[in-house]
This record gives structure tokens, C-alpha cells and sequence, in this order.
């Protein structure tokens, strides 16, 4: 009886409420960096992958990582343009022409099942380095992002995403981590941010970025016509070109050339087009390339 | 951290070697020339190990101008590139090989047409419209895929050279105290002028 009581003369909704502790768990807590990874049953782990994976030291070494790519991404007026190659390479072996190196991050949909041509709110994270530790580590992000989106009521900040994925890849310091990634969105707060984060724990901040074994190649198309005036279609054609450049000169770099452009209300994706019809045209109809024969 | 930059146009080749001599971490001088006149009408550039690139270049220098002597006639652009290129695969295979990349430029006396030729220490030997050695490759060659063409006039080619230079001194993290600017004509080999202090802001 007295149970019964109990029951009753509590308020009715005392327990629906979350507890002091609760709370506080679900609004200051920090990702978890240490999700536990099974570590190779040796003394020294890092000597130990790096032994296992090095070929400059070790040609023959038992673990290939896939290298080798090219990505950008530039600031300007209009936005953001993203874009990359789409090869995948291990060692000298050529594992992928069909990468997807642009990956949405952020918002419970990431926008992989989308029907219409709208643009699609978040953020967009590019790979290179290492494409299973670009992958898994941006798709945690994307969890971040998204938990994040549900406790506050608003999308996260460019700035507080990349440093998540900067504290993350800087705690691994050491692991063998290996990515290079840059970071693109556009919120009310910030405006259009670009970050660059890599495995060493670098966060950078900046107007333009390449990233990848055919970075230089990137970056002499790129500087040498960059304006932050550049219009929505000049700075599209440039980051094509861009990537084009470099996919003709690095060995590890081809495939096909992936555009997306953020802006205000998301990204869009501007195709997923083959090199070689553009070099070819980029040849015949502008005369460049000149040191290319065209002629049996 | 040697920069070796060679652009052909409609009737001359700009050769372009950077003024700093490097050793180890110090610059030795500012305004070396690493480029010396084979004859009148061919211009040699080099870069490579120190010691080795000027003993080369010397070398051919006053082989080619022996020949010259003993047989009255100058070797055109083709025929100097492939006596380079001789003398730098019979070293290979030696005991002390030269470690030398080079750039030949030059113009033929009887067609007039210009020619540049980029040479490596293993002794590849490939006739080109432009050329690069050393980290300039990575930066420069994007550049001038995209920008170059073969009928380009000297100013033009100096447009598209500063364009190189620009780009090497916003991207290398050493400075390689400014280019030194030859040009090859039918009217032999003249120092260009260049604006060496131009400062380049990054994006």
C-alpha cells in the first residue's frame, strides 16, 4: 500500500525529465577518441606499422597503401569549388579509375540518395592519403557533425568540424594515419570556409588548397589564374582545368574529374566527367598541350 | 633546388638557370650562370652534382668548338644535342659518371628555326617546345601545357617565363635568388633583362 502510495504522490512526470548528469553528458561531453582499436601483439606498434608499410625503405613490404591522387579546392566570390581525380593506386598498380574522392559530410542525409538537382545542405570533406583512414574518419565526422546538428538545434561550424577531425587525427599522431583532406562549407556564421587537415595534425585555414601527389601540377594551373572575382563559370572551368593538368602529368592522378561548388544553400555537384575527351578537346580546340603530338 | 627553365617560340628559345650556387644549406654565391655558349648559334644550361656540371660543360664547350676549328663548319642544334648526349652516355658507363641534367637551346643557321633539347644525367636526350629540370618540373610544366604556344613572340615567351617564376617563388620554400635570362636567335646568344625583385603574394 504504502507502494502504491509512492507511486502516486510523486509528480507525474518526474522521470521523464533527463537527470542532472544526463544533461551534462549529452551536452558537454567530447567525441570519444578513444574508440578502442585492436593494436598489433608487439612492443612497439608505430615501428611496427611503419615497417610493415614504408616501400621507400621497403619495396617489398607486405601492406601496400593506396596514394597518390589530386584533390583542390579554392575559395572565391561565389562560393566554394571542390575537386579531385578519381584514381586509386597501390604501389604501381592502378586499384580504381571510379573513386568518389568528394565526401559529403555533415546533415543526417548525406545527400547519397538524392533525386532532384537542389543543392544539398553540409559539408563536403575530399580524400587523399590513405582512402580506408579518409573514409572511416570522415563518415565519424559526419556522426559528429550530425549529433552535433541534434543537440544545439544548428549545423556545426566549418571551424568546429575541422578541428574535431584536426584533434582526432592529431591524438592518432603516430599511428600510421595517413590523410590529407580539406574541408568546404558555407554557414550563416562563417561564410565560405575552407580548411586543410592532415594525419599530422596540421589544421590550416585558407583560400586555396591542393593536396595530393599531383599538388604541383594543381597549383601551377591554379595560381597562375586565381581571383577571388572569378566568376561562378571561370572558377569551375579552372578547377577542371586544374585537375586536368595534373591527372596529365602525375602518373598517380587520372580517371575521371569530379566538380562539385558549395554555396550558400549547399553543394552541387557539377559531374563526374572523363579525362580524356577534355584533354583532347582542351588540345585541339585551344592548342594546349603543345608538347603532345596529335599527328601519326 | 636548382631551377632550369627552356621555352621555344616562332624564332627563338629563352633559357632561364637560377642565380643561387647551393651547398648544403648555404648560398655560395647569388649570381652564379649555369649556362655556357657552345657556339654561336647554341646555348648549354646545367644543373647536377657541384663540380661536375661545369667540368662537363666545359668539356663539351671546347669539344664542340675544336670541331669547329678542325673542320670549319658549326654543328647545328641537332648535332650538338646528340654529341652531348654521346659523351654523357659513355660517362654513364663509367666509373664516375657526370651527374648532370642539361637544356640545349638553339637555333639552326639554315633553317632558322629554333630548337630546344632536355638532357638528363642517364643521358635521355628529347627534343621539346619546353622543359624543366629539378623541382621547377612540378611546378612549371602544368603551367606551360596550359599557356604555351609554338608561334609565341619574346615578349609573350617572357610573359609565360615571369608566369614559372612567379609560381616557384610563391610555392618553393627556397629561395633561389632569381633566374639568370638567355635568349637564342638566328643573331646568336644575348643576356635578357628580367625583373628579378617582383614580389609575388600567394592567394
Amino acid at each position: 500500500m504504502d507502494k502504491l502510495v509512492a507511486q502516486y504522490s510523486r509528480p507525474a512526470h518526474q522521470n521523464e525529465m533527463y537527470s542532472e548528469q544526463e544533461q551534462h553528458d549529452l551536452t558537454e561531453s567530447l567525441p570519444p577518441l578513444s574508440l578502442k582499436f585492436n593494436l598489433p601483439p608487439v612492443d612497439n606498434s608505430r615501428s611496427w606499422l611503419r615497417a610493415m608499410t614504408d616501400d621507400h625503405s621497403n619495396p617489398s613490404c607486405p601492406i601496400k597503401l593506396a596514394h597518390g591522387t589530386t584533390t583542390l579546392a579554392f575559395r572565391f566570390q561565389g562560393g566554394i569549388i571542390v575537386a579531385t581525380d578519381s584514381r586509386a593506386t597501390a604501389g604501381n598498380w592502378i586499384a580504381s579509375q571510379t573513386v568518389k574522392k568528394v565526401i559529403p559530410v555533415s546533415r543526417l542525409s548525406r545527400g547519397e540518395d538524392k533525386a532532384n538537382n537542389a543543392p544539398t545542405p553540409g559539408l563536403l570533406g575530399t580524400m587523399a592519403g590513405g582512402a580506408a583512414d579518409c573514409q572511416y574518419w570522415l563518415r565519424y565526422l559526419s556522426q559528429q557533425c550530425t549529433l552535433h546538428e541534434i543537440r544545439h538545434k544548428r549545423r556545426i561550424t566549418v571551424a568546429a568540424a575541422s578541428k574535431i577531425l584536426a584533434n582526432l587525427t592529431y591524438a592518432y599522431k603516430g599511428y600510421g594515419l595517413s590523410m590529407g583532406t580539406m574541408l568546404a562549407g558555407m554557414t550563416p556564421q562563417e561564410g565560405p570556409a575552407l580548411y586543410y587537415i592532415d594525419s599530422d595534425g596540421t589544421r590550416l585555414p585558407g583560400n586555396l588548397f591542393c593536396v595530393g601527389s599531383g599538388q604541383t601540377f594543381a597549383y601551377g594551373v591554379l595560381d597562375a589564374n586565381y581571383r577571388y572575382d572569378l566568376t561562378e563559370e571561370e572558377a569551375l572551368e579552372l578547377g577542371r582545368r586544374s585537375i586536368l593538368a595534373a591527372m596529365h602529368r602525375d602518373a598517380y592522378s587520372g580517371g575521371f574529374i569530379n566538380l562539385y561548388h558549395v554555396k550558400e544553400e549547399g553543394w552541387v555537384h557539377h559531374g563526374f566527367d572523363d579525362m580524356n575527351p577534355i584533354f583532347w578537346k582542351t588540345k585541339l580546340e585551344k592548342g594546349e598541350f603543345s608538347n603532345v603530338t596529335s599527328e601519326l | 633546388m636548382e631551377v632550369l627553365l627552356g621555352i621555344t617560340g616562332k624564332d627563338f628559345v629563352l633559357v632561364a638557370a637560377s642565380k643561387a650556387a647551393m651547398r648544403g644549406p648555404t648560398i655560395l654565391k647569388a649570381e652564379d650562370d649555369k649556362t655556357r655558349q657552345l657556339n654561336k648559334h647554341s646555348l648549354m644550361a646545367f644543373s647536377g652534382e657541384a663540380g661536375d656540371t661545369v667540368q662537363f660543360a666545359e668539356y663539351i664547350q671546347a669539344n664542340i668548338q675544336l670541331y669547329t676549328m678542325r673542320n670549319d663548319t658549326e654543328l647545328g642544334p641537332n648535332a650538338v644535342a646528340n654529341f652531348v648526349r654521346g659523351e654523357l652516355a659513355r660517362s654513364l658507363r663509367s666509373r664516375s659518371p657526370y651527374t648532370v641534367n642539361l637544356l640545349l637551346a638553339g637555333v639552326d643557321g639554315i633553317t632558322q628555326k629554333p630548337h630546344l633539347y632536355w638532357i638528363d644525367y642517364l643521358a635521355s636526350l628529347a627534343p621539346v617546345p619546353y622543359a624543366a629540370h629539378g623541382y621547377a618540373q612540378y611546378y612549371c610544366l602544368s603551367t606551360l601545357d596550359k599557356h604555351h604556344h609554338p608561334d609565341i613572340s619574346l615578349e609573350e615567351g617572357l610573359k609565360l617565363l615571369e608566369m614559372c617564376t612567379d609560381e616557384l617563388k610563391r610555392r618553393l620554400p627556397i629561395d633561389y635568388k632569381g633566374v639568370l635570362v638567355k635568349v637564342v636567335t638566328k643573331d646568336g646568344v644575348r643576356e635578357v633583362d628580367f625583373d628579378n625583385d617582383k614580389i609575388v603574394k600567394s592567394a
